[in-house]
């Protein structure tokens, strides 16, 4: 019985799936989505004490530029990510598990508020969750 | 069930306390031990929100009814890092039809040795210890256990696969689990010829979106006393992460032979906080 009702849940759940013709940049929301995504995960960090303190020196703008181009790119979008690797720039900055739970909680929010698709937030989940090992306790 | 009803009204009323950094639903409901995991299964999972250098405090409340039983646990336990969880659980199994009650505690450790539930390609693993304490015996003794009192000891393997299924996150959990209890615990430890065996235990979970998931669990069991038969332990549950302070978890379990009365199957009920 277990068998089918998995099996019968797995096929409701593909019937409502999208069509995967679209790409993921474009399930984002495009250019205007992924820029408001990046928005949304600023503001999550600027009102966030526990994680803020890494942004005392960074050049505010520059950074929200090479995030946008970073998801843009990585979402397969018509954007070259022009930074330098997740490895070296977070290097020396003692950021802890915490820190980027945080900044992953703050990236759900923001794409909760832009209506994005929980397949589409999923799968651009799957992409980021593997920079754990090049970003924290560097 | 007054427990239950109590908790799950201060919790829903107390909104969005204080909780750790965590990322929702990643540190599981309560098992009926008291262990974070599913409803019969311990994971490796460690409870609560508390992320690197947080502490976290949760408590449980859940029943598990069946044709002719009734199970009530109820336990406290708190989390460290990411890493340890201690826990203490109080469990009354009524014997609806025999007659009387068999009371068992049980404290619970947990420490993650590797991985990282949802950030690394290796699993999550942790490794645990259940100390379990009979407070009635005498039933257990008359029927053959050896000791009112045995420990457990686990490994436990959890992965959250993003995007696997119909776009959804799919935990997989398996445990390995080496005991001497009977219908565990309820019914005592060892006797004479029973020795600690290795028993598998899985779960797997599908989370239809941040607050929802729908789970299937396993859970073999030893069937060491020979005056009746245990067997192996089944579940469906649908777990609702209400936000990071409160969960509740439905569910329908097959316990199969208990004591001789056969087919004993039918509902389970748990509602946890956490702080």
């Amino acid at each position: 019985m277990v068998k089918y009702i998995l099996l019968a849940a797995t096929l409701a759940l593909t019937a409502c799936q999208h069509s995967p013709e679209s790409s993921l940049y474009q399930r984002l929301g495009g250019e205007s989505g992924v820029e408001k995504i990046v928005d949304g995960v600023l503001y999550g960090i600027e009102h966030d004490q526990s994680i803020v303190h890494h942004f005392e020196d960074t050049d505010i703008p520059r950074f929200r530029r090479l995030l946008i181009e970073q998801f843009c790119e990585l979402s397969g979008g018509p954007c070259k990510y022009t930074g330098v690797s997740m490895q070296e720039s977070h290097t020396g900055f003692q950021i802890t598990q915490a820190h980027f739970d945080a900044l992953v909680n703050h990236l759900i929010t923001a794409m909760q508020q832009q209506k994005v698709a929980i397949e589409a937030q999923n799968e651009f989940l799957a992409m980021l969750a593997p920079m754990y090992k090049d970003v924290v306790y560097r | 069930m007054k427990n239950i009803l109590i908790g799950l009204c201060l919790l829903t009323a107390s909104g969005s306390l204080m909780a750790g950094s965590k990322v929702i639903a990643t540190g599981g409901a309560t098992n009926i031990e008291g262990n974070s995991g599913g409803g019969i299964v311990p994971w490796a999972t460690i409870n609560g929100y508390s992320s690197s250098d947080e502490w976290s405090v949760n408590t449980f409340s859940g029943r598990v009814g069946v044709d002719d039983f009734t199970l009530d646990s109820f336990g406290v336990g708190t989390s460290f890092n990411n890493q340890w969880e201690l826990s203490y659980t109080r469990q009354k199994f009524a014997l609806d039809t025999i007659g009387g009650e068999l009371r068992q505690d049980i404290l619970g450790i947990k420490y993650k040795v590797a991985g990282e539930l949802l950030y690394t390609s290796m699993p999550q693993i942790s490794v645990g210890a259940q100390f379990k304490k009979n407070r009635d015996f005498a039933l257990p003794a008359a029927v053959g256990a050896g000791d009112d009192s045995g420990y457990e000891l686990y490994v436990a393997a959890s992965k959250v696969f993003f995007d696997a299924i119909a776009g959804r996150n799919l935990l997989l959990n398996a445990t390995v689990r080496s005991t001497d209890a009977h219908q565990t615990g309820l019914l005592g430890f060892g006797g004479e010829g029973v020795g600690h065996k290795l028993m598998f235990e899985s779960s797997a979970v599908l989370l239809l979106n941040y607050n929802l998931a729908v789970g299937a669990e396993f859970k073999q069991k030893p069937n060491q006393l020979g005056f009746a038969d245990e067997q192996h332990w089944r579940d469906l549950f649908a777990a609702w992460f209400i936000n990071k302070n409160a969960s509740v978890v439905l569910g329908y379990v097959d316990l199969g032979d208990i004591a001789g009365l056969t087919e004993q199957t039918g509902f389970y009920v748990s509602v946890e906080g956490t702080w």
